[in-house]
């Protein structure tokens, strides 16, 4: 038995981004104190809003008779997602902040309409492209694999592999690893990030410090819910090669759920355990352990996650956990 | 004096509301609903549809006729049971949102019943043609799920009971453990369909699956039964009164001499049982077999059901028949060109709303200058 | 003769919560570079007052000034801005951050957070007043001490230049203590003004330059702190003894019923809640438990109701069979015995009820494991509600109203009443009377005697020295969760309880 573990490790990388970016989307939302469990529901929302919005773009070119640009139609695609997201994140948190409703059932809500909505559309989309609906050539080669330091056709083997490993990939991997990067950055190193760490953990002591609780959970839960539909984008634009496919998220957003706890909360852990979530879902193509079944590797990333759990309960670990106020809703004291 | 007190007052302020009358709630209610429909019918609107068209035909398509009314009755049933399952443990403020996968684990645990054991009791009752086997199999299976689906829900509260671990976590990541292991089964050879290389268990054999009443799986006869049992278990008996003490404070608890690790795994263990129940009725009553889709979101819809109707098993009765028909509705319409997805936008629209003006229900705005007497 | 120049002035400062007054036309001035302490017994408005300078609360009525100018203070981040600045009995910090994270927490500044110059900022406050901080370290693995010592530097990192420290030493040893006033006379040196909120004599007399006194609400005075002792500011501070004829019958035949023995109680933070209380309770006697708020009055009538966790000692309780020793048993199982506890927290729920449950149900707490089989025996529970209602003159709307919605006085009758409806041995309430009219008081007074007549031991935790001294017939004095003494009100005057309650631990520093 041999095992590439080259192919496995860049398909764990492609099949990883996807739940980094919902990942990171809910990191941020939590962070303020919020578990939004709408993230399949925001990934189907940046799925569907994405093909359609580049659909309709080379739609129009073509009517208008120019011809369409790869990069607008992405840099199109790519705003309709965080949109999407972001409006899904809108409506969870008018309810959640404003309305003070219950966060795990607003949440639940939230994905069931996501769901709905992407298929309905992608379905109503279907109708009127003629069957189903696809975006051109143009916009997929968009998503094309790069070459960045044009190594890829190198006559030293070794460079060719780093550059396989490394830099072969379509640009929304380096997005993703991008936006950890700077998640990262803004947790530890900003003021901003500062505040909105003390909002998730206590917003009565943030609120006593000046710091406006409302404006910083709204926005947190918003920009988190578009980065989640970025995620959604990545599973139509790249898993699907921007063909629309009924349920196209299949359960990634709840794994993306699942790999915030796993990465404890933490954007840079996120990239590692991103790697391994991305391989537990496909190394039953690579490794075959014999009497393992394939669908018991499915069942990996939930049962590592669980492990996590009760590690960091029993030890009653305070900073690998989640943010205190996680679940429930803040106002002021009423006197 | 009096401008500093003004400058002190904000634009808006909100204010508890001590009580309300329940007409004025129900009112609020009733806007809100209507707020949800109007909300629906703009969004069909932009999409190009007719929305007093669709909104017609899903009321046809879940009340007009004794085939769609069997239709909603057969998706109302296990909504309502994991339901009545979720109050349990919500009512303890126990957040259980494991129903996916207790329902699937009470599925498998009954489909495992059927699928080793259906061929001998058949045989059984070609021996004997009496209804004995039949009825012997079918509590089987029914106490192999109730079991099955109990001890999964058992698992984090014992975490939670012994070190804090978080539940609302815990029992989601459960859900996927359940559903990759449906999956599993569907590729086993004692378990898959013969004849066919697609990954599909088979049916069971007609003994183990449930008799019709009016046209419906008996099951719903045992929904209606709990939805009594429910209200007189927790309104009525000492372990409804230590759940609601319990949910409401666990130092009461302590005081009043309530174990509360133990009403923590009594209560998730029904919590479970009921869900698991619910995974039987799916799969011996309305598809005799087991499929990935057994819970398809019935899990996650219930925890809805069960928070709209405040835990309340009367109001989840008939939240749970209002949402299967709005399922049941966009299933027929979707032969007239509308997608079957159209449901699940209205349940969630519906829902937004709902969740919504529990707000108004519970505070009132005070605005500047309209200061009311305290 | 040099003017004086005064930080803060506060004058005519009234404010009501509800019916209840807790400042009533209260004026105090801080001078500018001294350090003055607010002085008063439990509840007699010290911390209400300071809140409405730190903009918690809102005067009712009643004019701030700031360095002469009126000032009108609506958030705490407003007080910032006027360089007043206070350190809370419960501190506001976020356990995962550390201190230096805390310190700097919502303050206005660039994108990047410079840790290093934050740092530097900080050990250099230190210094100047002599702090021990390590910015870098983590506030849950921190002394409560070091907590209190980041809530200040917090507090003048952002140039605060009036301090008010609401009950400082309530958490420290006596060497973290004199290390703090150290650090106070520092910044008073720096010209700093400070208040401090206490009710430890001693504590004033060491480090206060002159004294404030409320009593029950009321402002008492200002004195010097040079021309006070410890008797003078006693007297002002629990005041004469009014008469208020609360009856005391008395019950010649006394049983002995509890006897605690050398009790240490442990609590969260791992110090000594209770330590080493030794005392006995009679049957038809009122054995009152006097002390300053958190002094362990709490932690030793849970421990008796076996809701604490005893680290040694014991609680013998007298049976059909003799003494047995109690610790351990369950809650309910002493509660069968005969041991009762109406605890009457600051919001009045709390332990004892549930806001949210019925009059009814909130009888079922005690009741609802007496009857056999697996129903709740609501009927029964709903008689003794239309008992309670009838001969305790509760008003309500009916027994299926919430309890929260009742007003206060009926609350504590609901949870009085059913304590007192099973006949127990042992009755502990504690601040039965908190937040009543002088009216539902005497309701409250009687029925506490009439239980002592049936022969009843009843515990009575009070926060007013006067009623304590004309209802029990020994007060038992905790201070720091030691008992100081159990003296017999008749023989001893409310300022010789005064200075039990206050007196331990500052016998060291008194005798310098």
């Amino acid at each position: 038995m041999s095992i590439d573990f080259i192919s496995l490790f860049v398909a764990a990388v492609l099949a990883g981004t996807p739940l980094l970016l919902g990942t990171l989307g809910e990191i941020l939302t939590e962070k303020s104190g919020h578990l939004n469990l709408g993230v399949e529901g925001m990934m189907f929302m940046g799925a569907i809003a994405s093909i359609a919005a580049s659909w309709a773009y080379e739609q129009m070119a073509k009517n208008a008779g120019f011809a369409a640009s790869g990069f607008l139609s992405v840099l199109i695609a790519l705003l309709a997602a965080f949109g999407a997201g972001a409006f899904g994140a809108l409506v969870y948190s008018f309810l959640t902040v404003t309305l003070r409703a219950n966060q795990n059932v607003t949440g639940l809500t939230l994905t069931i309409f996501g769901t709905g909505l992407a298929n309905f559309c992608g379905e109503l989309l279907g109708k009127s492209a003629g069957g189903f609906v696809t975006v051109s050539k143009v916009t997929k080669a968009a998503f094309a694999q790069l070459d960045l330091l044009g190594l890829k056709e190198s006559t030293s083997p070794v460079l060719q592999t780093i550059s396989r490993l490394f830099f072969q990939y379509n640009w929304m991997v380096y997005f993703a690893i991008a936006i950890a990067l700077i998640l990262a950055w803004f947790f530890k190193r900003t003021r901003v990030g500062l505040n909105l760490r003390a909002v998730g953990e206590s917003p009565a002591t943030a609120d006593a410090a000046g710091i406006n609780v409302t404006r910083y959970k709204y926005i947190a839960t918003v920009i988190g819910g578009g980065i989640c539909g970025m995620g959604g984008m990545y599973m139509s634009m790249v898993n699907q090669s921007g063909v629309w496919v009924h349920n196209c998220v299949a359960g990634y957003g709840w794994l993306a759920v699942a790999l915030v706890i796993f990465s404890t909360w933490s954007p840079l852990r996120g990239l590692i355990c991103g790697l391994i979530f991305g391989a537990f879902t496909i190394m039953r193509l690579y490794v075959n352990i014999p009497g393992l079944a394939m669908q018991i590797y499915d069942m990996l990333p939930y049962a590592a996650t669980i492990l996590v759990l009760i590690v960091t309960s029993i030890r009653q670990s305070r900073e690998h956990a989640q943010p205190k106020s996680c679940g429930t809703n803040y106002f002021r004291e009423e006197r | 004096m009096k401008q500093r007190a003004e400058q002190k007052d904000p634009f808006v302020r909100i204010a508890k509301r001590a009580s309300i009358a329940s007409g004025k709630a129900w009112g609020i209610r009733a806007v809100a609903f209507l707020g949800a429909l109007l909300t629906g019918a703009l969004l069909l609107l932009i999409l190009g549809h007719n929305p007093l068209n669709i909104y017609g035909e899903m009321a046809r398509g879940a009340f007009g006729g004794a085939m769609y009314l069997k239709e909603t009755a057969r998706t109302a049933v296990p909504l309502l049971i994991s339901a009545i399952g979720i109050a349990f443990a919500f009512k303890m403020q126990f957040w259980n949102i494991g129903a996916e996968g207790q329902i699937l684990v009470g599925g498998i645990a009954a489909s495992a019943v059927a699928i080793y054991y259906d061929a001998q009791f058949a045989a059984w009752a070609a021996e004997t043609g009496s209804a004995l086997p039949k009825i012997a199999l079918l509590v089987l299976m029914f106490l192999a799920a109730f079991v099955a689906g109990g001890l999964y829900g058992v698992i984090p509260a014992l975490f939670k009971s012994k070190w804090g671990t978080n539940e609302t976590l815990f029992t989601l990541m459960l859900n996927y453990i359940a559903l990759q292991y449906v999956k599993f089964l569907t590729y086993q050879p004692a378990w898959k369909m013969a004849g066919t290389s697609f990954p599909k268990i088979r049916m069971f054999d007609p003994i183990a699956t449930l008799p019709k009443v009016l046209g419906v799986h008996i099951g719903w006869i045992f929904a209606l039964l709990l939805v009594v049992l429910a209200y007189f278990y927790l309104t009525r008996t000492k372990h409804g009164y230590e759940i609601a003490v319990v949910g409401e404070s666990t130092n009461t608890a302590r005081y009043a001499g309530i174990n509360v690790s133990k009403v923590y795994l009594r209560t998730m263990f029904l919590s479970g049982a009921l869900s698991g129940f619910a995974g039987y009725l799916i799969c011996s009553g309305a598809d005799g077999t087991l499929t990935e889709s057994t819970a398809g979101g019935i899990g996650f819809t219930a925890i809805t059901v069960a928070w709209l109707a405040k835990m309340n098993p009367f109001a989840m009765l008939i939240v749970a028949i209002f949402i299967a028909a709005l399922d049941r509705g966009a299933g027929f319409q979707s032969a007239s060109g509308v997608p079957e997805s159209c449901a699940e936008v209205l349940v969630g629209i519906i829902l937004f709303f709902m969740l919504g003006c529990e707000f108004f229900i519970n505070y009132k705005l005070v605005f500047r200058g309209k200061e009311v007497a305290a | 003769m040099e003017q004086i120049q005064y930080a803060v002035q506060m004058r005519n400062i009234r404010k009501t919560f509800g019916k209840v007054v807790a400042n009533n036309n209260v004026s105090l001035s801080l001078r500018k570079g001294e350090i003055l302490a607010l002085l008063g017994e439990n509840g007699s408005g010290k911390t209400t007052l300071m809140n409405m300078l730190a903009g918690i609360y809102y005067p009712d009525h009643g004019e701030i000034l700031i360095d002469g100018k009126e000032v009108i203070i609506r958030s705490p981040k407003e007080a910032f801005d006027l360089g007043i600045g206070m350190i809370h009995q419960h501190f506001k910090l976020v356990d995962v951050l550390t201190a230096a994270e805390n310190i700097v927490l919502g303050l206005p500044g660039g994108i990047q957070l410079n840790r290093r110059e934050a740092a530097g900022h900080i050990r250099e406050i230190s210094a100047k007043y002599g702090f021990q901080i390590d910015p870098d370290k983590k506030i849950y693995n921190m002394a409560v001490s070091e907590k209190q010592t980041v809530e200040i530097v917090k507090v003048l990192y952002r140039g605060a230049d009036i301090l008010i420290l609401d009950e400082p030493t309530a958490v420290l040893t006596p060497q973290e203590t004199q290390k703090l006033f150290d650090v106070l006379r520092a910044m008073k040196a720096d010209g700093k003004s400070i208040i401090i909120i206490t009710h430890k004599l001693h504590e004033v007399l060491d480090v206060s330059d002159r004294v404030a006194i409320l009593r029950k609400g009321e402002y008492i005075g200002t004195v010097e702190t040079a021309q006070a002792t410890q008797q003078s500011l006693t007297e002002a501070m629990v005041g004469r003894s009014i008469s208020l004829a609360i009856e005391r019958p008395e019950v010649d035949e006394k049983e002995e019923l509890l006897r605690v023995q050398g009790l240490t109680c442990i609590n969260a933070e791992g110090v000594a809640a209770v330590r080493d209380v030794s005392f006995t309770a009679y049957g038809g006697e009122i054995l009152g438990i006097a002390g300053v708020a958190g002094s362990g009055q709490k932690e030793l009538c849970e421990a008796i109701a076996g809701l604490y966790h005893v680290k040694s000692g014991s609680i013998e309780f007298k049976t059909g069979a003799g003494f047995e020793n109690i610790v351990g048993a369950k809650p309910d199982e002493i509660f069968k015995k005969g041991i009762s506890l109406a605890f009457v927290p600051e919001d009045r729920l709390g332990m004892g009820l549930v806001g949210s449950l019925d009059m009814v149900d909130n009888m079922l707490i005690r009741s609802y494991k007496n009857n056999k089989g697996p129903l709740v025996d609501r009927k029964t529970a709903k008689k003794v509600c239309d008992e309670l209602i009838e001969s305790l003159e509760i008003v309500t709307p009916g027994t299926s109203t919430p309890v929260r919605r009742l007003s206060g006085g009926n609350v504590q009758k609901v949870l009085l009443g059913r304590e007192i409806h099973y006949n127990p041995k042992v009755l502990m309430v504690s601040y039965p009377v908190r937040g009543l009219d002088i009216n539902s008081s005497f309701k409250i007074y009687d029925l506490l005697n009439g239980q002592k007549k049936k022969g009843v031991a009843v515990i009575f935790v009070g926060e007013d020295l006067d009623v304590l001294m004309e209802i029990s017939d020994r007060i038992l004095v905790l201070c720091g969760g030691v008992l100081t003494g159990i003296v017999d009100p008749r023989n001893v005057t409310k300022e010789d309880v005064g200075l039990l309650m206050v007196h331990t631990g500052g016998e060291k520093e008194a005798g310098k």
